[in-house]
């Protein structure tokens, strides 16, 4: 595998010890650290330019405003989006999805219609839709994962039956940040457009890790985060199809998404500024675009050869543990780079805690997927995600630090 | 690991592999449960009264080891007890978890004192606690 080292001494937080060992930061699906060019991004931007955008005539606000718009373009470009026109900031990945189901939802769904998700999906991928479907009288409708510990990924025919005209749109996940699994995304797309319906991919989880292409996908939304690409917190990005953003009624309300205001009514702007109210994330999408020309120095090929190479490394090393039950792809199939485990005799809280005395850091807990978790018949996992600085010596002291747990409950 | 052993006592570790009163409790009259969301620790409380007094306790759920034993130290000393006293030993419990002071008179409580230096289990350890507490604040019923 190719070294890649050498890029931790770019990200600052990384040096330091946590219980008196070397930090190894495995929870990178919940957020990832930045590097030194993004957090000097934000830093120039406060110490130099900072400015209120678009409203303003004098030089700081016009530079701040040239850098905003820039980092739209730069976020077009990163996702080969066909305008820039097609990109929203918002607060992240939930707000992206929320804003279309508010929006499109709300003045789309109605008693009859269909959502279709699928049972793999993040809380936020899942729980605005059963909001607005609640709301508008739709049914919101699930695509099974298959196998007793999801092994066999999403139900593709299943997915074939539930796919019928009266779903107006299926959201799906990219990459599960349970299973570690990839979803087909540009033949799930096909699938849906052929019955009418439109579709939403949370690639939350993708977006940092691979190149994703939106026209290739053929997508008609699709939302990330800033914070696991390596960039701030604070800032994601809604994509969609410009002639859909412009037909979608605003979901906020206030300044900048206006044409004319007047006490008998208001005039909306067209996309992308109908869907920012207020003083837009300008800090954010500027870091955000530090972080994607980070991202593309490195090579977004390589990290995601990378990523795989570590999560098929951790997930032959960990399934040697006794009494382990790995969700998600069977070793030798494709993987992302994040591995979620369970044992039979040591709850993943425990694990977590010992682990951090490792200076090891993990996530335990459902990883907001309750409705799979319970299916699954597991309270809780214990997840390992790698990104472009962890190692295979990462990998090493996890293991290691697991078989220290399972000796210390008399586990093995 | 020393702040790890102090945390996972023999005791604790004892009642997580071998709970006591763990199960739900014939003709319960009070049943009650709590989560712990960002985790999905649960526990679900059983009680049978004897008038204002807790007769007969079990607990069902899963989590940790920290919530597992907590749950079954807990059953081990509220029985016979009222509300009130219920809640007098819960502010007991929670100082030791809180601030990691041992209680004068031995209890196995003093077992959970480790936790303060770890105030992310701090839910954990007093989850069972809540659900009894919020049982106990419950009309008598058949619990089916």
């Amino acid at each position: 595998m190719k070294d890649l080292s050498r890029l931790r001494a770019d990200f600052p937080v990384l040096d330091q010890q946590v219980g008196g060992h070397p930090l190894v930061y495995l929870d990178n699906a919940a957020t990832t650290h930045k590097p030194r060019s993004v957090i000097d991004a934000l830093s120039r931007y406060y110490s130099e330019d900072n400015s209120n955008v678009h409203r303003g005539l004098h030089a700081l606000s016009m530079r701040s405003t040239d850098q905003y718009e820039a980092a739209r373009a730069r976020t077009a470009k990163f996702i080969n989006a066909a305008a820039t026109e097609e990109i929203v900031f918002t607060r992240g990945t939930t707000e992206s999805i929320n804003l279309v189901a508010q929006s499109w939802g709300a003045a789309n769904l109605k008693p009859g219609d269909e959502v279709l998700i699928t049972e793999m999906e993040h809380h936020s991928n899942l729980v605005p839709w059963q909001l607005i479907t609640q709301r508008t009288g739709a049914t919101l409708r699930y695509v099974p994962v298959v196998g007793g510990d999801a092994e066999g990924g999403l139900d593709l025919a299943a997915l074939d039956r539930l796919l019928t005209p009266a779903v107006k749109l299926f959201a799906f996940t990219h990459l599960s940040n349970t299973l570690g699994v990839t979803n087909p995304a540009a033949d799930l797309c096909a699938k849906a457009r052929a019955v009418g319906a439109l579709t939403l991919i949370d690639a939350a989880q993708s977006i940092g890790h691979e190149v994703v292409d939106v026209q290739a996908i053929g997508c008609d939304f699709l939302a990330f985060s800033g914070h696991k690409m390596a960039g701030p917190t604070g800032v994601g990005v809604l994509y969609g199809r410009r002639e859909l953003l412009d037909t979608m009624p605003p979901w906020q309300g206030g300044g900048g998404m206006i044409g004319r205001v007047e006490f008998s009514g208001s005039t909306w702007k067209p996309s992308p500024e109908r869907f920012e109210a207020g003083t837009p994330i300008v800090a954010g999408a500027i870091a955000l675009a530090a972080a994607m020309d980070y991202l593309d120095e490195v090579g977004r090929d390589v990290i995601a050869a990378h990523d795989r190479e570590l999560g098929a490394r951790a997930h032959a090393a960990l399934a040697e543990l006794p009494g382990i039950r790995i969700l998600g792809p069977r070793v030798g199939e494709p993987r992302g780079g994040l591995v979620s485990f369970a044992f039979a005799e040591v709850h993943a809280h425990d694990v977590v805690t010992f682990a951090d005395q490792d200076g090891v850091a993990l996530r335990g807990g459902h990883h907001c997927n309750q409705p799979l978790m319970q299916k699954l018949g597991l309270p809780s996992t214990t997840r390992a995600s790698f990104y472009l600085y962890n190692t295979p010596e990462d990998i090493d002291a996890l293991v290691a630090s697991m078989r220290k747990i399972l000796k210390f409950f008399g586990a093995a | 690991m020393s702040e790890l052993s102090d945390l996972y006592q023999t005791v604790i570790l004892d009642h997580n592999k071998h709970p006591r009163n763990r199960g739900r409790v014939p003709q319960a009259t009070r049943v009650a449960s709590g989560d712990n969301p960002t985790c999905g620790d649960n526990c679900t409380i059983y009680l049978r009264m004897d008038g204002d007094r807790i007769g007969a306790i079990g607990f069902e759920g899963a989590g940790c080891a920290i919530s597992q034993a907590s749950a079954s130290v807990m059953t081990t000393q509220v029985v016979g007890k009222t509300l009130d006293e219920v809640r007098a030993e819960f502010d007991g419990f929670k100082k030791i978890v809180t601030t990691g002071e041992e209680p004068e008179e031995f209890s196995e409580s003093a077992a959970f004192a480790g936790v303060h230096a770890f105030p992310a289990r701090i839910k954990c350890a007093t989850l069972a606690w809540h659900a009894t507490l919020d049982a106990l604040q419950k009309p008598d019923q058949p619990v089916a």
